[in-house]
């Protein structure tokens, strides 16, 4: 990402080096520097390697290490029609998402960099943004704010992979009773924006994660004291106890299942497309989605062996 | 009046206006001293038959002046200006507003990057980016109201030079660049002589509409710090104000409203307008702070005896001898 060799040239002086990604979040940590033929070659005044949006591959190769052994080991992640992933060009990934601390946007995010390696953008509620060391990590780790123009830049202009998760904060706050039923996908402003960036919809369809953070009881009022999205009780801490188990999770088998890629056949770029037909197209692919996680939850055999 | 903006060589067009006096030496502009809300514009327009203003004097930095005279300078020295440009028989045929990145503010549901038609996520809440507001709606009515009247309102990122003086080149200056701990927001600077370009080339090529300008690329604030050798201060993120008051107080620190904002949020203006039309900053972003930092040590090691400001050449043979400039 940083050259190597411009960038001991461009220090200017020792004084002038204490800073140099000594400050940045897990700069320090790992150092891999090596050109990334991805991008275009970068001004030689830069000293860190995070992007316009904030994601660092330095932060996101430390991450991947960690994530390394949870997505091998812990959750034994498996994938099916992984292929149907594009390795070049805009997409626009959409996934059920659940657990009181998400576990499937990581995964499928590590999954498919380190499957495919070609980075991929989290869009998720700008709420992330506002919590101090969080908001940066989550930014560093390739967390976009879910605005518009923000998907419409990653997947029209530079053609990246974008995640997101149509069931919005609805969807990790339900209770363990309701698990692996979609709820509503918002108001349908993922397919309006694959259409108007002329990208296909790849809906990921996850199980496991359900059941890696069950939420066993959740409290509206307490969260709302707390300006927090929600406030869950999660079996995890029964097991775990209250500490520890608010950030780990149950070691659930996670199975991911690639749908077919869904294309629009509306031109490209438009201001405005129609409600109706925006609203029939993300109904369709709820339901299709629903309908893969009741066949996928057909054949489990175990929760915890798959 | 902020003594940056006055510096700008665009007051050497013809007639300079400014409230101080000119701080750079100016060798065939007639210089007026004008009070905080430029009343005199009218009869100076009127007298020199001038057929382009360029708009410099708006205040950006809230740190710098009361409230009031904020106020007094930009939205009523704004007003004062358009009704000049706009009595009948005006000789102005095109206006140049700087205006700044500020009117976009800084809000966690902002897009990434701001285009030059996206409205802010929320209304502005400090001094600074409301009058601003105020003063591009006026200039945008005016626009309206006076269509044979070319107007360029040019938003810039945060100005970085020797020769200015903005909350982050002060901290920059003394040292340190303060942050908000766990907020590592990315931001965008434009040098100072990028930003003389830019209005030369809105001059020159009579550009209308709103446009952009900054450099390329944003820096994280941290990045910001390591560039500029500068040690980074976190503040609280609770109560940041009050954590950093007594600093303010001491004038260690700078910290206006608006830019607590930025450094918590960040913040990203799309500049693929201007592009288009046709300008390219010389200096990146980051190649700004690292400019900045450069002319700081030679400031640190030499003092303040260099010569306050150096034109370019073809910037000074443009107000010398260029035709589009009135003399």
């Amino acid at each position: 990402m940083v050259r190597n060799a411009d960038r001991s040239a461009n220090k200017p002086s020792p004084t002038h080096a204490r800073g140099d990604s000594a400050d940045e979040p897990f700069g320090s940590l790992v150092r891999f520097p090596g050109p990334d033929p991805r991008k275009p070659a970068r001004d030689l005044s830069r000293r860190s390697d995070v992007d316009e949006w904030g994601r660092s591959e330095r932060a996101r190769r430390l991450i991947r290490r960690l994530e390394g052994p949870y997505y091998d080991r812990w959750f034994r992640v498996e994938w099916e029609g992984l292929e149907k992933i594009p390795r070049a060009g805009g997409a626009l990934l959409i996934a059920n998402h659940a657990g009181a601390i998400p576990s499937d946007a990581p995964m499928i995010m590590h999954g498919i960099e380190a499957e495919l390696g070609r980075p991929v953008y989290g869009l998720a509620d700008n709420w992330f943004r506002t919590v101090p060391v969080v908001g940066t990590a989550w930014s560093r780790g390739g967390g976009v704010p879910a605005h518009p123009d923000n998907a419409h830049r990653l997947l029209h202009d530079q053609n990246e992979l974008a995640l997101v998760f149509p069931e919005g904060v609805k969807g990790p706050s339900k209770v363990v009773s309701e698990r692996y039923r979609l709820r509503r996908f918002g108001r349908g402003g993922f397919v309006e924006t694959a259409m108007r960036a002329g990208v296909p919809v790849i809906p990921i369809a996850v199980v496991g994660a359900e059941e890696s953070m069950p939420i066993l009881y959740r409290s509206q009022s307490l969260a709302r004291m707390l300006r927090i999205p929600y406030l869950p009780v999660t079996a995890n801490q029964l097991v775990f106890g209250p500490v520890l188990g608010t950030f780990l999770h149950l070691p659930a088998k996670f199975k991911l299942r690639v749908l077919d890629p869904v294309t629009f056949d509306v031109e490209p770029g438009l201001e405005r497309y129609p409600r109706g037909r925006i609203m029939d197209e993300a109904e369709t692919i709820r339901q299709n989605l629903q309908e893969n996680l009741y066949d996928m939850l057909a054949k489990r055999r175990s929760i915890w062996f798959g | 009046m902020a003594a940056a903006l006055e510096r700008d060589p665009e007051v050497e067009i013809l007639v300079g206006m400014g409230t101080g006096a000119p701080s750079v030496e100016l060798e065939r502009t007639e210089y007026v001293r004008a009070d905080s809300s430029y009343s005199l514009l009218s009869r100076i327009v009127k007298a020199t038959e001038v057929d382009t203003i360029v708009h410099t004097f708006l205040v950006v930095d809230s740190s710098s002046v009361s409230g009031r005279a904020l106020h007094e300078t930009n939205v009523i020295g704004t007003m004062n200006l358009l009704a000049a440009a706009s009595a009948t028989s005006s000789s102005v045929r095109h206006i140049v507003v700087k205006s700044s990145s500020l009117v976009y503010g800084s809000h966690p549901a902002n897009p990434a990057w701001f285009s030059e038609e996206t409205p802010r996520s929320r209304p502005a809440r400090n001094r600074v980016e409301r009058s601003l507001c105020e003063v591009e709606s006026y200039v945008k009515d005016f626009a309206q109201d006076n269509p044979g009247v070319v107007v360029t309102m040019l938003r810039f990122a945060n100005v970085l030079g020797a020769d200015i003086d903005t909350p982050i080149s002060r901290n920059l200056s003394r040292g340190i660049m303060p942050s908000i701990a766990g907020y590592d927001p990315l931001i965008q600077f434009i040098e100072e002589e990028d930003v003389v370009r830019c209005v030369e080339f809105a001059v020159t090529e009579r550009l209308a509409g709103i446009y952009n300008v900054s450099g390329d690329g944003k820096l994280p604030v941290s990045e910001v710090a390591s560039i500029a050798g500068a040690w980074r201060l976190p503040l609280s993120p609770f109560m940041t104000r009050q954590a950093a008051a007594p600093l303010v107080r001491l004038k260690l620190l700078s910290l206006p409203t608006e830019l607590e904002d930025v450094l918590r949020y960040g913040r990203g203006i799309d500049t693929s307008k201007i592009a288009r039309a046709g300008y390219v900053p010389s200096c990146s972003s980051a190649g700004a702070v690292e400019r900045f930092a450069q002319s700081n040590r030679l400031r640190r090691a030499v003092g303040d005896h260099l010569p306050q400001y150096r034109y370019e050449a073809d910037v000074e043979a443009f107000f010398k001898h260029s035709p589009s400039v009135v003399r």
